[in-house]
């Protein structure tokens, strides 16, 4: 695990109508660093997220993405350099076309027209090849997750954003996405950013851990730190159970 | 009856062409004014078609303004007018079914490296089944349609004579039988497009 | 693989009905005895245009009772022939015809309402007006006859006493050259157009005398569309007749070129003196239904040939 920023955030702000739901001074991501992102619900989780991914830009101050020499924010990405990102939403999303289709559609608008391998390939590692002419609405929730997970795998992106994926899901599919995202991480050294409302989930997939209340990023630190030895009183609290979510 | 379908086929080819990139273009912007238009639209869907004639055939009048095209009593003219009758029908269809795609999909696609044209096909291709209820609700509308078509095309017997404006002159000539007949094959036309694009509708649903 | 199945079966299905139905009107859409193209086509040395050019377009604009007769279909190949025209006909009411011609939009028009035809030549959209031809317009209505008018030779008085007894009248209402004779009618007949009797149902011909007979009511109709819808089955019967009032004359008017220099103004005069012409005239008389001539020449050159009888 080499050390190099990917992400640098200084003062990073998100507003929503008159609401800042987010305000982060300062935050790095390591390169090839499994970063679980947790806080209650309404914390600002999803939304870091989709800063990450680059789908909006900050109201206020910087976040930097640091690809190969060059560093990019969401308004001077090319399209390549947003290509090596990929993210899953929280709910999944999926096209009204079959499974297949719906894991083939990333490739297809990279223009990879022998994609088919490496889609069948994702469809065996979620364990869907049986369901691949299946239509999203005849599926489960837990297979509905998969297949959006599957959809980003696929991509072999740099840069993997997750947003609860396992949330709501039955325990079987749950240890089957995660160890989906233990063996992308260790396999192909992909940066993973789990957001996770799960802290059990964290601490059995991360490297690193912050914490998010209303906005604020409360605590920052390797997963033994964080969940052994947290500087923050609200931090033990979090764990502890005590925040409603 | 090939040039109803002639007429009505190109009136609706060029009604797609503005319709459903105007109906999503317009179901994915936010503007100022968009609520007035919307309403515009909405009022244009249920635009008296009668009216339509009248005004294109004062525009493609010889005394009009766009007289010399010399299109009036012409095919030209009646697929102007069908185009203005069907136009607001796709765009409002197409913009609601846009519309009821969730947003989140969209911005799901951008997150899987989609540019923002391919997400919006994306939307298009996921609004299909209203996209294509809206082009079969314009096909039925102006293929029946009788009073714009018979106002600017003039009813010329092998030139402007279509199936609605044959069974309207049948009608006055008191020959019912042969009026009832062309109205069977009118319902048979329309009866058949529907289908296709049931199937058609079918089809995708599959894929 | 069913669904596709079930398609190709119904277009089959569809085709085999279309087929048969177009044959069926194909056969009926002809009335009479019409001259077809072909037939009129050998003998062509006589008149100017020697070499095959394109057709030139000549258009028409005349009252719904001259193509819903058929006289139109009957007599106009003899025209296309001879000039190598064609002739687009757009048939509607004679109000919406003389407009037509007003902003240039037919090269002629063939029309019967006398007055509006003088007013449109002196305010110098038509070069002339031409006689051509006359048809006359009689009083129709139910065999009970409730207003008890059958046989009467005065129209005017005929049209009062159908107000007095509250008979239901139906009105052209359509600014028609028909519905511009029934209301100097009416205004002869000092009757002010008020009540649940009479009805003006904005149509056509045609139109009127289906909902007539339907009604049991009276209407004022020209011979010609009348006889034409008899052979239909239509019941009304003719319960006024000859009376001058009832003189119904058709003229033909070429439009100004003076005014639109982009219509076939040529053309236009040509059909005029065509439609006028001995020959044509003779062509309008031999045009019948039930063995009746709907239309009775009656052009300057007609009238100089038999002033003699
Ligand atoms: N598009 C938006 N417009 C307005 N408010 C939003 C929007 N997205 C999120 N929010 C608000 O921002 C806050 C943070 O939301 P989010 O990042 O989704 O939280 P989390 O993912 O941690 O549950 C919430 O209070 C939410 O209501
Ligand atoms: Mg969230």
């Amino acid at each position: 695990m080499t050390s190099a920023p990917l992400y640098t955030l200084r003062d990073v702000r998100q507003v929503y109508g008159a609401r800042t739901v987010l305000d982060i001074p300062a935050l790095t991501v390591q390169r090839g660093e499994v970063l679980a992102v947790v806080g209650p619900s309404g914390a600002g989780k999803s939304t870091l997220l989709r800063l990450m991914a680059l789908l909006e830009a900050p109201a206020q101050g910087e976040m930097l993405l640091h690809l190969n020499d060059e560093r990019v924010t969401a308004e001077t990405a090319s399209i390549a350099q947003r290509r090596l990102l990929a993210m899953v939403f929280q709910r999944p999303a999926l096209l009204s076309r079959n499974v297949r289709a719906n894991v083939a559609y990333g490739l297809r608008l990279r223009g990879e027209r022998n994609g088919q391998k490496r889609v069948e390939a994702a469809l065996e590692r979620v364990s869907l090849t049986h369901l691949a002419n299946a239509h999203p609405r005849t599926l489960s929730g837990g297979e509905m997750q998969r297949v959006a997970v599957a959809r980003a795998l696929v991509l072999e992106p740099r840069v993997l954003l997750l947003d609860e994926p396992t949330a709501n899901l039955d325990p079987y599919n749950v240890r089957l996405i995660e160890s989906l995202i233990r063996e992308q991480h260790t396999a192909h050294e992909t940066t993973i950013i789990l957001v996770t409302h799960n802290i059990f989930q964290a601490r059995r997939l991360a490297t690193r851990v912050v914490l998010l209340l209303e906005g604020a990023l409360i605590e920052e630190g390797s997963a033994e730190e964080f969940f052994d030895s947290p500087r923050d009183p609200r931090t033990a609290a979090f764990l502890s159970g005590e925040f409603v979510y | 009856m090939w040039r109803s379908l002639q007429v009505t086929a190109s009136a609706l080819v060029f009604s797609a062409a503005v319709g459903v990139p105007v109906g999503t273009w317009l179901a994915l912007t936010r503007f100022r004014g968009q609520r007035v238009l919307n309403a515009l639209i909405y009022t244009g869907m249920g635009l008296p078609p009668v009216v339509v004639g009248l005004v294109v055939y004062l525009f493609l009048s010889n005394s009009g303004p766009l007289g010399n095209l010399a299109w009036l009593f012409t095919i030209k003219a009646m697929v102007v007018a069908q185009v203005i009758i069907a136009t607001p029908l796709v765009v409002g269809v197409t913009m609601s079914s846009v519309r009821a795609v969730d947003p989140a999909l969209r911005v799901q696609l951008r997150a899987l490296g989609a540019t923002r044209w391919q997400a919006t096909v994306a939307a298009l291709v996921e609004a299909r089944f209203g996209v294509i209820v809206g082009l079969v609700a314009g096909f039925g509308s102006i293929i029946s349609e009788v009073g714009a078509v018979m106002l600017v095309g003039g009813n010329i017997d092998g030139r402007t004579r279509v199936l609605t404006t044959a069974v309207v002159l049948e009608t006055r000539r008191g020959n019912f039988d042969v009026a009832l007949a062309l109205g069977i094959i009118l319902l048979t036309l329309s009866f058949a497009a529907n289908l296709i694009m049931v199937m058609g509708q079918g089809k995708l649903a599959e894929s | 693989m069913t669904k596709r199945r079930i398609l190709i079966l119904f277009l089959i299905f569809a085709l085999a009905s279309l087929t048969t139905l177009l044959a069926a009107c194909g056969d009926k859409e002809k009335p009479a005895p019409t001259p077809t193209k072909e037939a009129a086509t050998p003998l062509p040395t006589e008149e100017p245009t020697p070499e095959p050019a394109a057709p030139a377009r000549l258009i028409l604009a005349t009252t719904t009772s001259t193509e819903d007769s058929g006289l139109l279909e009957y007599i106009l190949p003899d025209f296309e022939a001879k000039y190598n025209a064609e002739v687009d006909v757009i048939a509607v009411g004679t109000g919406q015809a003389l407009e037509l011609g007003q902003n240039g939009d037919a090269d002629v028009v063939l029309v019967h309402s006398r007055a509006r035809e003088d007013a449109f030549v002196a305010d110098g959209y038509g070069t002339a007006r031409y006689d051509v031809m006359y048809n006359d317009f009689i009083l129709v209505g139910p065999a009970a006859d409730p207003a008890g008018i059958k046989g009467m030779t005065d129209a005017a008085a005929a049209f009062a006493q159908i107000a007095e007894s509250g008979s239901t009248f139906v009105s052209r209402g359509d600014d028609s050259g028909t519905h511009s004779k029934e209301k100097a009618i009416w205004t002869a007949a000092e009757v002010t157009l008020e009540g649940d009797w009479y009805i003006s149902a904005g149509q056509g011909m045609g139109e009127v005398l289906t909902m007539s007979d339907e009604m049991g009511a009276y209407t004022l109709s020209d011979r010609a569309t009348y006889v034409a819808r008899q052979a239909t089955g239509l019941k009304l019967e003719i319960l006024v007749e000859g009376d001058p009032i009832l003189f119904n004359p058709y003229g033909v008017i070429p439009v100004n070129p003076e005014k639109h220099p982009n219509i076939n103004a040529e053309l236009g005069q040509a059909f005029a003196d065509w439609i006028t012409s001995l020959e044509t005239q003779e062509l309008i008389l031999s045009f019948k239904l039930n063995d009746q001539s709907l239309f009775t020449p009656d052009s300057e050159a007609w009238r100089a040939a038999h002033s003699g009888e």
